[in-house]
């Protein structure tokens, strides 16, 4: 029991997370804390913030991981790097699908169709099929050294295309996510101006539980992480014994 | 330096030229890729904007089914380890590169105008930019598919891991030829699609400076 209090704090966390996400109730003019604006076109759905962005963000983060272990790998050929690497590229690709589902289920809801090709949607498909090549070539190498070597730099030659999917494109493209080029619905033409991607015309009391919901979804992340890699270093070192 | 670079060029070059293996292979996959289409499309009416998309699938495919040879036939043949004797890293990446640009160009130039002799919806009129298009898009091409080829050939399932490695490293590039493309047959000026020609631009020597540093990681063995 003792060193597990943040265990029981993060699961505290995220239910009230989870609880201020789902229940506070939309209102034209909120007055009390539980109550959060409304937004035309959004109304109830506005709510999927708290839970899908931090799934894409952790897809992000966990690449990066999987990119700057890999690099580690390259420096000093420390098998526990590679392991490490792995272990995040395996996080991600769950975390990948799982922004991917949440976002299209709710697409369905707000914007009629599952998949639009807008060019979020395209940056996220984009980084499963990444996570998807990376697996596979590390299935087609044998190698051990060979494995580790090689896929740390595929994983930093396909680290360099992605920020024009996550930064440059959905800025330059016309989409539906917050940030992207706008058709104004009243002229046909592109709206003049690009909204920031992350709106801080959000309310107050939705910002607290966003951040809060990014915060614990990392540490989440974290922890899933450091159980993936101790347990493949055990598999890996069991199977070093054996042979 | 160049002269080593140049060396190794010819060597590929010349027994290219010898075998006209890659060469002979690739113009018949066009030609059956580009039929695929005809057929497919028949005499039905397609919009414009479709084959500006179709001509970049038939440019991706010839690419990935013969760009990879410069490198998976040096590991078929075992002669790796001589190549490396004879020259530097970085002089032997920069030499298949630029074997790979004189192929692609080659290839591309036959799959436009064959493409556009053959479909009659097809009309550029913006001529210009989609020629700098091309150019850079087969400069990005080109580099992208020699760094991936370096990592297939040490690897076991060459021929099927090769698209999908290299698509999802040259679909930025991909998506904004075609963009491109589209604008060139709808004949928007070329200022107006700067954003697009920049993120080519940058995407291009961010490619080839990056297969320059990790190419010496992948080549030692």
């Amino acid at each position: 029991m003792k060193n597990n209090w943040w265990k029981f704090s993060l699961f505290l966390l995220i239910a009230l997370v989870m609880i201020a996400g789902i229940s506070p109730r939309i209102i034209d003019v909120p007055s009390s804390i539980w109550e959060f604006p409304l937004i035309p076109g959004l109304e109830d759905k506005a709510k999927i913030i708290f839970f899908h962005v931090p799934t894409a963000w952790l897809t992000v983060l966990a690449y990066l991981m999987a990119m700057f272990y890999g690099i580690r790998f390259l420096r000093k050929k420390d098998y526990y790097d590679d392991i490490k690497s792995v272990s995040a590229a395996a996080l991600g690709l769950v975390f990948c699908l799982l922004a991917t589902i949440t976002g299209s289920v709710w697409a369905k809801f707000n914007w009629g169709s599952f998949w639009h090709w807008d060019p979020r949607e395209t940056s996220i498909f984009i980084l499963l099929l990444i996570y998807g090549a990376y697996f596979a070539l590390r299935s087609a190498l044998d190698n051990e050294e060979k494995r580790a070597r090689l896929s740390a730099i595929y994983s930093i030659i396909a680290f360099l295309t992605t920020p024009f999917f996550i930064f440059i494109m959905p800025r330059i493209m016309i989409g539906l996510h917050p940030g992207s080029l706008e058709i104004d619905a009243a002229s046909g033409q592109i709206a003049a101006s690009a909204n920031p991607v992350i709106e801080f015309k959000m309310a107050p009391n939705m910002r607290v539980v966003f951040f809060t919901s990014l915060f614990a979804f990392t540490i989440l992340f974290f922890w899933m992480w450091n159980l993936a890699h101790r347990i493949l270093k055990l598999e890996f070192n069991s199977q070093k014994e054996i042979s | 330096m160049l002269k080593k670079v140049l060396y190794i060029f010819y060597k590929d070059f010349s027994s290219e030229l010898r075998t006209r293996y890659a060469i002979n292979a690739l113009i018949m996959f066009v030609i059956v890729a580009i039929s695929v289409i005809l057929f497919s499309i028949g005499s039905e009416k397609a919009p414009e904007n479709i084959f500006a998309g179709m001509l970049w699938v038939v440019i991706f495919f010839s690419a990935m089914s013969g760009l990879s040879r410069t490198f998976v036939s040096e590991e078929e043949r075992g002669t790796t380890l001589i190549l490396s004797l004879i020259a530097h890293p970085t002089s032997i990446l920069l030499g298949k590169l630029l074997f790979n640009l004189v192929l692609i160009f080659f290839i591309n130039t036959i799959i436009t105008i064959l493409y556009y002799t053959l479909f009659n919806d097809f009309v550029i009129r913006n001529f210009e930019m989609f020629f700098y298009a091309f150019v850079l898009g087969n400069i990005g091409i080109a580099a992208s598919s020699t760094i991936i080829a370096a990592i297939i050939s040490k690897a076991n399932a060459k021929g099927t891991l090769y698209p999908v490695l290299s698509f999802p490293v040259l679909l930025p590039l991909i998506l904004m030829l075609i963009e491109l493309t589209k604008f060139s047959v709808e004949g928007v000026q070329i200022s107006e699609a700067s954003a697009e020609f920049l993120v080519l631009i940058s995407y291009d020597v961010i490619m080839i400076t990056a297969s320059i540093m990790v190419f010496d990681i992948i080549w030692r063995d």
